[in-house]
């Protein structure tokens, strides 16, 4: 066939990825418009895992929305329940005591090397690497059997309070977190041996997938996806909160903006995370767990508030508004995964599908935080 | 950007009121408590002028976080919110406006921010809140055939 006559015949067909494909991690769809293997048009299609959480947080009590927060961002359940019992906490002006505070801190960065360990092992199986997932899991499962034993769950942690925390850690606990931030920080060479300097996974992530700060901007892209791109952009910084003012950490950032840097930022965050864990367990005060005087059937003064937390993947935001009554009359739920999967769209056009599905991977999405 | 600056720029766009009949009138532009309110300016704006709250906040490189909506069905109208906020201090600016329960209408910013085509959707699905000029305002996580707004508060659930 003469070149002529290639070009008259191309033509362009439309292909489903998901809703129940491997890659897309649970219920995303996307509907991709190819060019042979390159992507004209990739349209993600939302909602399979939609709950309405904004509805059963105004119709039942503020402490019974509590279990839901977890089922949002089920891989770091923490971070979502910290940002909702904090507005919660903000709007009624409760204090958290000391010893509550770090132990928020302590299981939060715990959960958030789980939920980056886990990306990283689900990340190199959509890249067709199954090896370092058994390694990762063989970590992460550590620091479930750890908040296990505190929180009584292994994924869907309900651990926080609107004043505190439920349980308080033992010395079980403490050692055991001690002796697994040892160990995990003496395997981070050998995860760089095995995937960093692994020279197919170099050449699947260098300058694939570039996304630049300004569309992270457009489109609210936070947390690894904004640091891959250069951005030193931190909620923990940027609005402190809890006590991460006190605490000595590095924000991990890359210039490049491609699936390299997004992945070097979360190897570099989980080293961080454990500096974080380390030293809040050593300045760790004793005292109560719970705040005094919290009432059973919380009743927030007239009013809204906005509290921000930085979670595993981005910028988690809640905004309540209360009619002083015991149930909240709105509460938004702002998740990171909604907004860094909108820049999608725009960022694969014109890549090779394989590509794409390497730019997805490292966005770190979570459908049930997406469609909440 | 400082927030004094941000301040004077809103003044020209915001809503003018008086406390009471006799108190002089003034825009509404607030500046917040971070601490107690977790943003630094609260700016109500006429439904007409979203758009150049949206161009202020563009120019000034402050990040698009989030657009919602507030069912106050008591006074038969449905608030929107813009949540921005900037990369460079953390401050945080939350732009208000509201329109009439029964013809919420009000233009789309997504020209400005293409980021707000996905929240307008969202805030279309869950109060029937119309975005004019949207590019495609068809349901985003409700069912593709939903004909019901569910945050609206006379939604039975």
């Amino acid at each position: 066939m003469s070149i002529e006559a290639q070009t008259l015949h191309r033509e362009t067909f439309i292909l489903n990825l998901g809703p129940q494909h491997p890659a897309t991690h649970g219920v995303l769809r996307i509907k991709l418009t190819l060019d042979g293997e390159y992507i004209e048009n990739a349209e993600p299609v939302i909602g399979y895992g939609h709950r309405m959480h904004e509805k059963m947080g105004e119709n039942r009590t503020y402490a019974k929305f509590l279990p839901n927060t977890a089922r949002m961002d089920y891989v770091a359940a923490m971070f979502n329940t910290h940002g909702y019992v904090c507005a919660i906490e903000r709007l009624a002006g409760i204090t958290v005591p000391e010893r509550a505070d770090f132990i928020r801190v302590i299981t939060a960065e715990l959960n958030r090397v789980a939920s980056h360990l886990l990306w990283v092992g689900a990340f190199l199986i959509d890249l067709g690497g199954f090896t370092p997932l058994l390694y990762t899991f063989d970590d992460r499962e550590q620091i479930l059997d750890l908040l296990e034993a505190v929180t009584g769950a292994r994924l869907t942690f309900c651990y926080y309070r609107f004043g505190g925390v439920c349980n308080d850690i033992d010395d079980d606990f403490i050692a055991g977190t001690r002796k697994f931030v040892a160990r995990l920080r003496s395997r981070m060479a050998m995860y760089h041996a095995l995937i960093t300097k692994n020279v197919i996974f170099r050449r699947r992530c260098e300058n694939i997938g570039p996304i630049s700060a300004e569309i992270c901007r457009k489109y609210g892209a936070t947390g690894p996806v904004i640091r891959g791109s250069g951005v030193a952009y931190d909620v923990r910084k940027a609005e402190p909160y809890s006590i991460y003012p006190r605490l000595d950490f590095n924000v991990p950032v890359y210039d490049q903006g491609d699936c390299m840097a997004r992945y070097l930022v979360r190897m570099d965050e989980i080293v961080e995370s454990l500096r974080i864990v380390e030293q809040a367990l050593e300045r760790l005060p004793s005292g109560p767990i719970m705040a005094e005087k919290v009432p059973r059937i919380l009743k927030p003064p007239k009013g809204d508030c906005y509290f921000n937390v930085e979670s595993a993947r981005g910028s988690f935001g809640v905004r309540v508004i209360s009619d002083g009554t015991d149930k909240a009359y709105r509460l938004k739920l702002r998740s990171p995964c909604f907004s860094n999967l909108s820049i999608f769209q725009e960022c694969s056009r014109g890549m090779l599908l394989a590509d794409a599905l390497a730019l997805l991977g490292t966005l770190d999405l979570v459908i049930p935080d997406i469609d909440r | 950007m400082p927030i004094s600056t941000l301040k004077i720029k809103f003044a020209n766009i915001a809503v003018r009121t008086a406390a009471t009949p006799d108190s002089p009138v003034t825009p509404l532009v607030i500046e917040t408590q971070h601490a107690t309110k977790g943003y630094d300016l609260d700016v109500t704006v006429p439904v007409e002028r979203v758009v150049d709250a949206a161009r202020i906040m563009d120019e000034t490189a402050f990040m698009l976080e989030a657009i919602s909506g507030v069912d106050w069905i008591a006074e038969q109208q449905v608030e929107v919110v813009y949540d921005y906020t900037t990369v460079i201090s953390g401050a945080r600016v939350v732009v208000r406006t509201r329109v009439p329960r029964m013809t919420p209408e009000l233009p789309t910013i997504s020209d400005i921010y293409p980021g707000a085509n996905w929240h307008e959707r969202e805030a279309h699905d869950f109060f029937g809140i119309v975005f004019t000029g949207h590019p495609e305002l068809i349901p985003l996580l409700l069912p593709e055939d939903a004909d019901f707004h569910p945050l609206r508060k006379d939604f039975g659930a």
